[in-house]
């Protein structure tokens, strides 16, 4: 199994703080899971121009590539101006419109304030779900008070990202059982 | 029709397409060399007219797993090689070629084998070309505009006279030889949503479909809005043909078909287009309504008919060898058209 985690922006630290720690868990609890982190601060993206993934190049081609080969991908976003940040759109810009069909996506999302709660709820998910995504529904909503200096200080956060990576393997392997039966009775 | 050299007493009529794709066989890992590919391509447009098929056409795609990127060169093979069956391009990217030679090509391989040639201009789903021939992707659309148009105004006039953005101005110009009658069937490749359908039927020319998967009758919609916007355009659409076009595979059983061609469908679609094909949505495929002609031969005949009654196309245009599929097969699916498919959609269709 193949998972990869997106850091979707390129400014500050709280996201990929959050990702580590989620990395760290994931690795603890679940040695046999290949992870992989993509920070896009790492990586010189180009817009998407409407080309296919396939014939991007360079970081951009790695990045889109890496997405497609994964089983399940684990979305940190922090929030800008009440909405995702463009550097995370431009990546659901970048990949075929069923580009998330039979992966699991869950999402970790830091904001500056409480008030940002339903953001991903009401702007994450519909994109998600338009890419044929299987959703973790629940999200794990992480605030400024919450960090310090480049630490989690809550314990509650902690839970939820356990609760979190748990709920990402679990629905991964129970979607892809599922596919498999389904698949062996059309007889082709 | 006539001028598109269709004759609808006839009957629907049978075509064969390839894009020329060269990929590994999925049951065996290997693939054959492109000099055995390009011949079994020539071969395969022998025996399909051998076989009473009508029509036979060649894709260009530039990119790995292609292997008929000067498709104008393989149709000339092709048109030496055969004598009655009617050879198109499809398609060929008009967007990142010059319609003069395109035109050029054309006319010859028209001249070559005697008044069979046609062009299907489209403007690529595969876009890897625009760099490789030097144009800015993001004129996708109006290098294809600028372009299809200049291919038909050659077509219908003997002495040009032209001026755009992307090609140097045309005076008096006379592109030359011409095709046998004097002008060549040009259709313009329709994929998608019906705006691309309606800009076919507003410039009044024949409309060729692809209907890749999916209820045939979501592509009834495009069809209607082509119709309507060449009446709403001055055209009469009882004059202006339709083709369809899209995945084909003929076994003894539903099953076998089924079971023969997923690994390849599958297959190409994960080279060419960085996805398989969802086994849910390839099952469905076998659903009568399915435009997806896949199956038996007696299934693959009603799905042809219930297509041509709910469309009155005139022409359909299959596509067998997507994937990798080796040749003794393709003859098998070539053997069941002649013998069975082909001779039931005529009794049908013919007036």
């Amino acid at each position: 199994m193949k998972i990869v985690g997106i850091c979707g922006s390129i400014v500050g630290t709280k996201t990929r703080t959050a990702m580590n720690y989620t990395v760290k868990a994931l690795a603890e609890k679940y040695p046999y899971v290949e992870v992989a982190i993509l920070d896009l601060a790492d990586y010189d993206l180009q817009f998407s121009d409407g080309r296919s993934y396939l014939e991007y190049e360079g970081d951009t081609g790695f990045v889109t590539k890496t997405i497609m080969e994964a089983d399940a991908i684990i979305i940190g976003t922090p929030i800008f101006q009440a909405s995702i940040p463009a550097t995370l759109k431009n990546i659901f810009d970048l990949l075929p419109v069923d580009a998330l069909r039979d992966k699991v996506v869950s999402m970790l999302v830091t904001a500056g304030s409480p008030k940002h709660y339903l953001i991903a709820e009401q702007q994450l998910k519909p994109i998600l779900s338009y890419m044929k995504a299987q959703l973790v529904q629940t999200y794990v909503f992480i605030e400024e008070k919450d960090f310090y200096r480049n630490e989690i200080i809550n314990d509650d956060i902690l839970f939820r990202i356990n609760r979190l990576v748990e709920d990402t393997v679990v629905l991964t392997e129970t979607y892809s059982k599922i596919r498999e039966a389904k698949e062996a009775e059309y007889g082709f | 029709m006539e001028k598109y050299r269709i004759d609808q007493r006839k009957g629907l009529e049978f075509g064969i397409y390839t894009l020329g794709d060269h990929i590994p066989d999925p049951n065996t890992g290997k693939r054959i060399s492109a000099e055995q590919r390009i011949h079994e391509i020539i071969e395969l447009a022998k025996i399909a007219e051998q076989a009473g098929i009508d029509f036979f056409s060649v894709g260009e795609s530039h990119q790995e797993y292609f292997t008929t990127q000067a498709h104008s060169v393989v149709l000339a093979a092709i048109a030496q090689a055969t004598e009655k069956i009617k050879i198109a391009s499809s398609s060929t990217i008009i967007s990142t070629s010059d319609p003069v030679r395109v035109y050029e090509d054309f006319a010859t391989i028209d001249l070559i084998s005697k008044g069979r040639a046609e062009i299907i201009a489209g403007r690529a789903s595969r876009v890897g070309l625009f760099d490789l021939l030097g144009y800015k992707l993001r004129d996708y659309e109006e290098l294809y505009e600028e372009k299809f148009e200049l291919l038909l105004k050659i077509n219908k006039e003997e002495v040009v006279n032209w001026s755009g953005q992307f090609r140097a101005p045309l005076k008096d110009a006379s592109v030359l030889p011409r095709p046998k009658s004097g002008h060549l069937p040009i259709w313009r490749a329709v994929g998608g949503p019906p705006a691309s359908a309606i800009k076919a039927g507003y410039a009044g020319v024949p409309m060729f479909l692809a209907t890749l998967g999916g209820p045939a009758t979501s592509f009834k919609y495009s069809i209607e809005a082509y119709r309507e916007a060449a009446r709403q355009n001055g055209h009469n659409p009882a004059e202006l043909p339709i083709a369809t076009a899209g995945f084909f595979y003929a076994a003894e059983t539903t099953q076998q078909a089924q079971r023969e061609y997923y690994p390849y469908i599958n297959e190409g679609m994960k080279v060419t287009n960085g996805r398989g094909y969802p086994k849910q949505q390839f099952a469905q495929g076998a659903d009568p309504r399915d435009v997806m002609n896949i199956g038996s031969p007696q299934q693959i005949i009603e799905k042809i008919l219930y297509q041509h009654e709910l469309f009155g196309h005139q022409r359909y245009i299959a596509q067998m060898d997507f994937g990798g599929v080796p040749f003794d097969k393709l003859r098998k699916n070539i053997e069941l058209i002649g013998t069975e498919i082909l001779p039931a959609i005529k009794k049908h269709t013919a007036k």
